[in-house]
């Protein structure tokens, strides 16, 4: 399961403000009534995208010039709440390559990894300039070095924060670990012999 | 002599499996739960993969968000939810899976149904595709929530891909106020510590209110750990903790059990071991605790008025305008007298037994307001069945709530039972995000139990140390 290294993204940014965006706000419960995760691309953020008749609400994703972005821009502690993988699958789905937000919350961050959707936190002022900039010119382009975790926007590099654990599996192709997992069968083995409630408990 | 060690270490060392290319742990996963939202995918990516499930003696499975609570016959009537279940059981089928199915009598929310069933023990690692899975950490398990590529992970190896997070010790000392629950204490403490408090860190929670709490106040508290950004919270075990597994279906039996009990004992933190963080919190400080915005960390003491944007730092002057606009709340105003729409009694967060008990005690006699919506959904089909040999089911239906079949229910409102509209949700769950409860323009005031029996009585956010008198708690 060689991937494909993740090294240099760059694209056009559309911003989501706020602090705390949850997944329920990314992914509403109801489109996780599937046995798979198909046609999750058109269901992001939909509750805030329209409203309960279906009329656009002019959320920032529907906007004309937004159109094709691939750089997510929000706030503090994004993907906070349930651990539903459906909320990156859903932002992955909308054609969205990597997330630039002030953090990311845990699970959330482990899920998008393992997709390859990049996630880079910025401080509060760079994201501030970053987002001012994209904002401001929806041509703008945002480059994000994957090794070096910078972001570059308006002629400016930000230094950013990716944790050396994920910088080294998006840049070498290895973000979804299972092939590795699989290589250590007989660690595995080994470990769960030593626990009497993994080893005792076969039948 | 040893290095003195949390039960974190202990538990994260005897189950490393390596270290992976990329510096992360392979962590060997000792119990695997499963449900019918997040291992359809999994099981499907396996398939593809042509892998079997490596440990199906050591994954359990049981069915809970999708669950109708009114009308179980299948076909369900949404036939999205009836595909499934369908899937669940024919995948658990397949793979040789254990599975508490609807029938079997021991269904219900997955982080009831481990500790009841004894499946989470003192030591282990478990893993779950449910950020709740926190819960189980009660027991002193460490135990994590995961995604849907983690859930294929556990299934084809049963292990996961992690980072070691930082260990950070939560004390509470201390005696807590008549009518000041478990809810209040981590809702007081994600208050103080933040939403995002808690990312990079697991939780220990200890000091003298824990080591009192019962085993069931004690996963409400670790249940809620996520909502604090710990992915990980505990409590180290102890003869509580013994005293709740022995007998049950999965604990060990006879000679087995006793030298599981030691083995247990040896696993909690060691005395006088070091911690990457420590936080103190005098129980005395903890009032009755409820939610005034669109996430958990925005709570107050319900004598407390709802912050004004004008007096907040302004930094955080945005989300607070935004939740009160949400909340249809003006900043300044009192909590307390806010009307109620739906009391929900539910989630795997206050819907077990002694939460149904402590209601019933407030409620016997009174009648839930006119106008309010009320429901009372147990966490388990055992719960549900202990209630109702104790006649508590009566005392509520009496009082005008209905009283449900097991499930997670309107805590994320992915079956029928959903708010309407904009209203206003007086909720024991874990969650208050914009729309969580299946309305995008819902509101959701999170509290006690007990706190939600007085909302629905008086048909107002209200404390329910006035309404009820003051009880011991």
């Amino acid at each position: 399961m060689a991937l494909e290294p993740i090294l240099h993204l760059r694209g056009r940014g559309v911003v989501v403000r706020g602090d705390d965006i949850d997944t329920d706000r990314i992914i509403p419960a109801r489109y996780l009534r599937a046995i798979t995760f198909d046609g999750l691309g058109d269901a992001l953020f939909r509750d805030v995208r329209f409203d309960e008749e279906g009329r656009p609400l002019d959320h920032p994703l529907d906007r004309p010039e937004r159109q094709g972005a691939t750089i997510l821009l929000s706030g503090r502690n994004f993907g906070c709440g349930s651990s539903r993988e459906h909320a990156p699958q859903s932002i992955v789905r909308a054609g969205f390559r990597a997330v630039i937000a002030g953090s990311f919350a845990e699970i959330f961050f482990q899920n998008a990894t393992t997709l390859g959707l990049a996630c880079v936190a910025l401080g509060d002022d760079d994201l501030a300039a970053v987002g001012a900039a994209v904002e401001a010119d929806p041509a703008a382009e945002v480059a994000i070095d994957v090794a070096a975790a910078t972001v570059t926007a308006a002629g400016r590099t930000y230094a950013g924060a990716l944790p050396a654990t994920a910088r080294e599996a998006l840049t070498r192709g290895r973000y979804d670990p299972l092939a590795e997992l699989l290589e250590h069968d007989a660690a595995i083995a080994a470990t769960a012999e030593r626990l009497p409630y993994v080893a005792g408990s076969r039948t | 002599m040893n290095e003195p060690r949390h039960l974190f270490d202990k538990v994260w060392d005897a189950h490393a499996v390596g270290t992976l290319a990329n510096g992360q742990t392979q962590l060997l996963i000792g119990t695997h739960l499963i449900h019918e939202v997040t291992s359809p995918q999994a099981f499907g990516m396996l398939d593809d993969l042509g892998l079997p499930v490596r440990m199906p003696h050591r994954t359990f499975a049981t069915v809970d968000h999708i669950v109708p609570t009114d009308q179980r016959q299948e076909p369900f009537a949404d036939p999205l939810a009836d595909a499934m279940i369908k899937a669940l059981r024919a995948n658990c089928e397949r793979h040789g899976i254990t599975y508490f199915d609807l029938g079997s009598g021991r269904q219900g929310i997955v982080h009831m149904v481990g500790p009841e069933q004894g499946i989470t023990q003192p030591g282990t690692t478990i893993a779950c595709g449910d950020s709740h899975t926190s819960t189980h950490g009660a027991l002193g398990a460490v135990a994590f929530g995961i995604g849907t590529s983690q859930v294929r992970d556990v299934l084809a190896t049963q292990t996961i891909a992690m980072t070691k997070p930082k260990v950070r010790r939560i004390e509470v000392n201390g005696e807590l106020g008549p009518g000041v629950y478990a809810k209040d204490v981590i809702l007081h403490i994600i208050r103080t510590l933040g939403v995002n408090g808690g990312i990079g860190y697991a939780y220990e929670y200890a000091g003298e209110v824990f080591d009192r709490m019962s085993m069931e106040e004690r996963m409400t508290v670790c249940n809620m750990s996520i909502e604090g950004g710990a992915r990980c919270g505990y409590v180290n075990p102890d003869d509580t903790t013994f005293a709740y597994l022995e007998g049950r279906p999965y604990a060990p039996k006879g000679a087995a059990w006793d030298e599981a009990v030691a083995r247990w004992r040896a696993t909690a933190s060691d005395p006088g071991c070091a911690y990457d963080d420590v936080v103190v919190i005098d129980a005395a400080d903890i009032a009755p605790t409820v939610t005034w915005g669109i996430n958990p960390g925005q709570a107050i003491f319900i004598d407390e008025r709802v912050p004004d944007p004008a007096e907040v730092p302004a930094g955080e002057r945005a989300s607070v305008a935004e939740a009160l606009a949400h909340m249809q709340l003006q900043g300044g105003q009192a909590i307390a007298g806010t009307p109620v729409n739906v009391a929900f009694l539910g989630s795997c967060t206050n819907a077990r037994l002694s939460d149904f008990r402590e209601v019933a005690a407030v409620l016997r006699g009174r009648k839930v307001a006119p106008g309010v919506r009320a429901i009372a959904v147990p966490g388990s089909t055992l719960v549900k069945e202990a209630c109702e040999r104790e006649g508590i089911d009566r005392v509520l239906i009496d009082a005008g709530f209905e009283w449900r079949a097991a499930g997670c229910s309107m805590c994320l409102a992915m079956n029928p039972d959903k708010l309407r509209g904009d209203e206003l949700c007086a909720s024991s769950s874990n969650r208050n995000f914009k729309g969580r409860q299946g309305s995008a323009t819902g509101r959701t005031v999170l509290m006690s139990p007990v706190m939600v029996a007085a909302a629905a009585v008086t048909g107002a956010v209200a404390d329910a140390r006035a309404v009820f008198g003051a009880r011991e708690a």
